[in-house]
C-alpha cells in the first residue's frame, strides 16, 4: 500500500515537473514562463523529499521559489512582458539545430548513464532516519566541506557587489546617453 | 516503503536538462534564456541528490546546496545585466545583442 502511495506521488511530481519545464520553454510571455518555473521548482522539491533530502527541499522552496523567483517576477514586470513567440516565422535552420542539439544531449546523457551505471542503480544504500536532516547537513558542511562553505559565501558577496555596480553604472551611462541624444537632436535642428 | 529506483530520477533529470538546453538554444528573450538555465541547473541538482541517495552519502546534497547558491548569484548578475541593457533602450533579443561595446 505504501509502495503504491510513493509511486503515485512520484508520478504526479515527475510529470508536473516535466510539463512545467516544457511550459517554461514554450510560453511566449516571460511572466508566464516565470510562473511555470515556480511550479517546476515546487515539484522538484517533492522529488527531493522522496529522495530523503529534506533540508535541500526546504532550501529549494525558500531560496528558489521564495527569493529568486520574486526577483525574476519583479524584473519581468519592470521590463514589461514582451511577447516572443518561440516558433514565430516558421521553423528555421537555427531552430532545427536547437531541437537536434537538445535531443542529442538527452540521448547522450541517458546512454552514458545506462552504460556506466545501468546495473548498479537499483541497489540503494541503507540510510538512517537522520540522512538529509539539517543537523547532518550542517555537521558535514562545517567539518568536511568548510572550504566550499566559505567559497560559497564569497561567491554570493561578489555577486551582490557586482550587481550593485552594474546597476549604478547603467544609471550613470543612461544619463550621459540622454545628454548625447539631446546634443544630437540639437545638432539636427 | 520502496519507491521508484534512482534510474527513474536520473531519467527525469536528463529530460529536465535537455528541456533547459532546448530553451537556451531556441529562445531569443534573455529572460527566458535565464529561466531555461535555471531548469538545466535544477536537472543537474536532481541528479546530484539522486546519486547522493544511491550511495547514502551527504556530500551530494552539499554540492546541490552550493549549486543553488551559484544559481542565485548567476540570476542576480544576469538580471542586473538585462536591466542595464533595457535602460540603454536596446532590443531584448539575444540574436541582436552581438556587440560588447557599451
Amino acid at each position: 500500500m505504501a509502495n503504491v502511495l510513493v509511486w503515485t506521488v512520484w508520478v504526479i511530481a515527475a510529470f508536473s515537473c516535466l510539463a512545467s519545464g516544457i511550459a517554461v520553454v514554450s510560453f511566449s510571455n516571460p511572466f508566464f514562463s516565470a510562473l511555470a518555473l515556480i511550479g517546476n521548482l515546487a515539484s522538484l522539491a517533492v522529488l527531493y523529499l522522496l529522495l530523503s533530502a529534506e533540508f535541500v527541499a526546504a532550501g529549494q522552496v525558500l531560496v528558489y521559489a521564495g527569493a529568486v523567483m520574486v526577483m525574476f517576477l519583479f524584473v519581468t514586470a519592470y521590463l514589461g512582458g514582451r511577447a516572443d513567440a518561440p516558433w514565430a516565422g516558421g521553423p528555421s535552420w537555427q531552430q532545427f539545430g536547437a531541437v537536434l542539439a537538445a535531443g542529442a544531449i538527452l540521448v547522450e546523457v541517458i546512454v552514458v548513464i545506462g552504460l556506466k551505471a545501468g546495473g548498479r542503480l537499483s541497489h540503494e544504500a541503507r540510510i538512517d532516519s537522520g540522512f538529509g536532516s539539517p543537523h547532518r547537513i550542517g555537521r558535514v558542511f562545517l567539518t568536511d566541506h568548510l572550504l566550499a562553505f566559505e567559497i560559497t559565501s564569497i561567491v554570493l558577496l561578489v555577486a551582490a557587489v557586482g550587481s550593485v555596480i552594474l546597476g549604478a553604472h547603467s544609471r550613470r551611462s543612461e544619463t550621459t546617453g540622454e545628454l548625447v541624444h539631446n546634443e544630437e537632436a540639437r545638432a539636427r535642428t | 516503503m520502496r519507491g521508484p529506483d534512482v534510474a527513474w530520477y536520473l531519467a527525469v533529470a536528463a529530460f529536465l536538462f535537455a528541456t533547459g538546453a532546448l530553451g537556451v538554444l531556441l529562445r531569443r528573450s534573455p529572460l527566458i534564456v535565464l529561466l531555461s538555465l535555471e531548469i538545466m541547473l535544477n536537472g543537474a541538482n536532481l541528479a546530484l541528490i539522486a546519486f547522493s541517495r544511491l550511495h547514502g552519502e551527504s556530500s551530494g546534497q552539499i554540492f546541490a546546496l552550493a549549486v543553488m547558491a551559484v544559481a542565485a548569484s548567476e540570476v542576480v548578475v544576469g538580471l542586473g545585466l538585462i536591466v542595464a541593457i533595457a535602460q540603454k533602450r536596446l532590443d531584448l533579443d539575444v540574436d541582436k545583442l552581438s556587440f560588447l561595446r557599451g
